[in-house]
């Protein structure tokens, strides 16, 4: 260590340990390698995506020209969205709630709410399998309208994320920013609008955000719920991975990644990272 | 103040418990137009609890509530002709300093030149000319008070309430502010009352104190009359710093009194107290009104003498402890009586602090018109 220190190490600054270093390094290569992977794999010039046999981007043609695929990628997109939309004001709505009120049974409500997080996925797949069939929810919708079992789903799975996050951001709010509001003549609807929405706002990004992914690549519910004609992007590759993992499956699975990444990206920076760290 | 004071807020008869513990417990005041009233009272004391019923943030359990003569009962904050600052300030952080001052305007519906035009103006007035597009975040915990005050003042209330205004500043900016809150609300003449635990910041800024007690109201004077003529133990104590003895009434006419105190000796009043004879009484003595001598040259008891009959108005000690303060020195000192007493002797010259030291034998006298005589 002392070959590479010039100015000696601080008793904190562990950054600049060779074990740390070595131990961080590793870390990154387990989690990152198979992704780094599966990326170069999908400019592999060969059908059996085995073994490198080249540079191409013809999967990527062939990828983007199959119109299942791209259904797929569409729906889930969709999907997302809406169940995003949704969520995000159901669960802003449900931590205000619990934040805000006293109410009776507010105890037991608090926790059936994060209750779809803690319940296994393939049991809420089984659930609501069992509960559209029993009510007879129609599946020969035109598009979007074909998309609801699904959609409504994603939002029972994605909402108590929002909910968590927004509560913990409202336990940092300072209530005399409410009562100063109110006394220079804001109403209740004033306040919410431009007093609490603002203090949310990097909670509802980091909400929005976890039940975009959370929706977009969620597999075991979709599953269950989806129709012959829904097929959404996890659903469909998997069943293309059923025949052969072709380049094509992995160029689809690169573009998804640069998709969410960027959409991180995006947001992180309308926000500014540093209010979405104070979110935690 | 020559013309006869008129009330802009009526306390009647208020109480207000939160469940089973009374934080305000049946007060009536009184605060005038134009005054600067301040509630002072220790934590805990319900002076809080008040400011936020005259607010409307609380709701009162019994009694009622005057603002310039109309009943507050069932009337939101957000109607209230009273603004408030916040001890937290509550300065809205996603916002710059404009549109903070300019958000109760907004809210009121008043239009945009106008509000520019009272923004510049309140913000003249707490001197943040120019802070305009500052974030809060840029500024130092004074400024954002300013802020804070300027979004009440724009509101042109009839009363602004602030709570413990100065308790997160520094000592040096705490003074400064305190003339500038006093001169501020000289300027504006609007009512101002304000809560606060500190009795230097109520004596400095008050024309009027309230000092709060277990939810009642202790005693309701100028600073003057709160420090010199304390109504009560609590008052004596909790304003400025106080000897207390306990002792009996032994004389008591209109113009002299006498009371004896086995801890401190024979005291001595020019003025009489109205007590019943023999009572059990409390003598209050403040510290800067005890002379300090070096015992043996009877000069205590000379001093003493001119205004009181012998054997009155002196005692003697020994030096326990003493910090020097600078300006003053503060001792405390152990009488014969084995009570102890403290006295605080201003340094003069540069050199009084070399005076007195650690376990010199003292002697002291007080004037016959120090001491004050309380019956509760």
């Amino acid at each position: 260590m002392a070959l590479f220190a010039r100015t000696p190490r601080a008793p904190l600054e562990y950054s600049r340990t060779l074990w740390m270093r070595l131990w961080v390094g590793a870390v990154m290569v387990f989690l990152y390698a198979p992704l780094v992977v599966l990326m170069i794999f999908s400019f592999n010039d060969s059908k059996r995506n085995v073994v490198w046999r080249g540079f191409t981007t013809k999967y990527y043609e062939k990828a983007l020209g199959n119109d299942q695929l791209v259904e797929a990628l569409v729906n889930s997109l969709t999907i997302a969205a809406l169940a995003t939309l949704a969520s995000l004001v159901l669960g802003t709505l449900a931590a205000v709630m619990l934040w805000r009120f006293r109410f009776p049974w507010k105890g037991a409500i608090d926790g059936t709410i994060s209750l779809p997080i803690i319940v296994p996925e393939i049991c809420l797949g089984v659930a609501f399998l069992m509960f559209f069939a029993a009510i007879g929810w129609p599946n020969d919708l035109v598009w979007p309208f074909n998309l609801g079992a699904i959609t409504i789903a994603h939002i029972t799975f994605c909402f108590p994320f929002v909910t968590m996050v927004v509560r913990s951001r409202l336990a940092s709010f300072n209530r005399e920013q409410e009562e100063a509001a109110k006394d220079l003549g804001a109403s209740e609807w004033q306040v919410f609008r431009d007093v609490l929405i603002p203090h949310m706002k990097p909670a509802l990004v980091a909400g929005a955000l976890l039940s975009f992914t959370l929706s977009l690549d969620d597999f075991v519910i979709t599953y269950f719920t989806s129709g012959p004609d829904t097929i959404t992007f996890p659903v469909k590759v998997y069943s293309m991975v059923r025949f052969s993992v072709t380049p094509e499956v992995n160029a689809a699975s690169t573009l998804l990644i640069i998709l969410t990444v960027v959409l991180t990206f995006v947001a992180l920076k309308a926000q500014g990272v540093k209010a979405i760290a104070e979110t935690h | 103040m020559t013309e006869p004071a008129k009330p802009i807020i009526q306390i009647k008869n208020v109480s207000k418990r939160f469940g089973k513990v009374t934080a305000v417990d049946n007060v009536s005041l009184d605060i005038n137009a134009g005054e600067f009233f301040v509630l002072l009272g220790p934590s805990g004391c319900g002076k809080t609890t008040l400011l936020r019923m005259i607010a409307g943030f609380e709701l009162p359990s019994e009694g009622q509530i005057l603002i310039d003569g109309q009943d507050m009962a069932g009337i939101p904050p957000n109607k209230r002709p009273v603004n408030m600052v916040f001890q937290s300030y509550a300065v809205f952080p996603h916002m710059s300093v404009a549109d903070n001052v300019a958000y109760g305007l907004k809210i009121a519906g008043v239009k945009g030149g106008e509000v520019r035009d009272r923004v510049a103006e309140a913000l003249e007035l707490v001197k943040l000319g120019g802070f305009e597009g500052r974030m809060p975040d840029q500024m130092s915990g004074g400024q954002r008070q300013r802020v804070a005050l300027a979004r009440s003042l724009v509101m042109r209330p009839k009363v602004l309430l602030l709570d413990e205004p100065l308790s997160a500043l520094d000592a040096k900016l705490r003074a400064q502010m305190q003339f500038e809150l006093s001169e501020l609300q000289e300027k504006v003449g609007i009512t101002f009352v304000t809560v606060t635990h500190d009795q230097d910041e109520a004596l400095s800024m008050a024309c009027r104190i309230a000092v709060i007690h277990k939810g009642d109201v202790s005693q309701l004077a100028t600073p003057s009359d709160l420090y010199e003529y304390p109504a009560n133990r609590f008052v004596a104590d909790f304003v400025g710093s106080v000897n207390i003895f306990e002792g009996k009434l032994t004389l008591d006419e209109p113009d002299k009194a006498a009371i004896d105190c086995p801890g401190l000796g024979k005291v001595y009043l020019n003025h009489g107290v109205t007590g019943p004879h023999g009572a059990d009484v409390w003598v209050a003595l403040r510290p800067e009104k005890i002379y300090l001598h070096v015992p043996g040259a009877g000069k205590a008891v000379r001093a003493a003498a001119e205004d009181a009959p012998d054997g009155h108005n002196f005692a003697r000690g020994t030096i326990k402890g003493m910090s020097y303060l600078g300006d003053i020195t503060l001792f405390e000192i152990e009488l014969e009586s084995g009570a102890r007493i403290r006295v605080s002797r201003p340094n003069l010259s540069r050199h009084d602090q070399e005076d007195f030291t650690w376990d010199d034998k003292v002697s002291m006298h007080w004037r016959a018109d120090s001491p004050v005589v309380l019956l509760g």
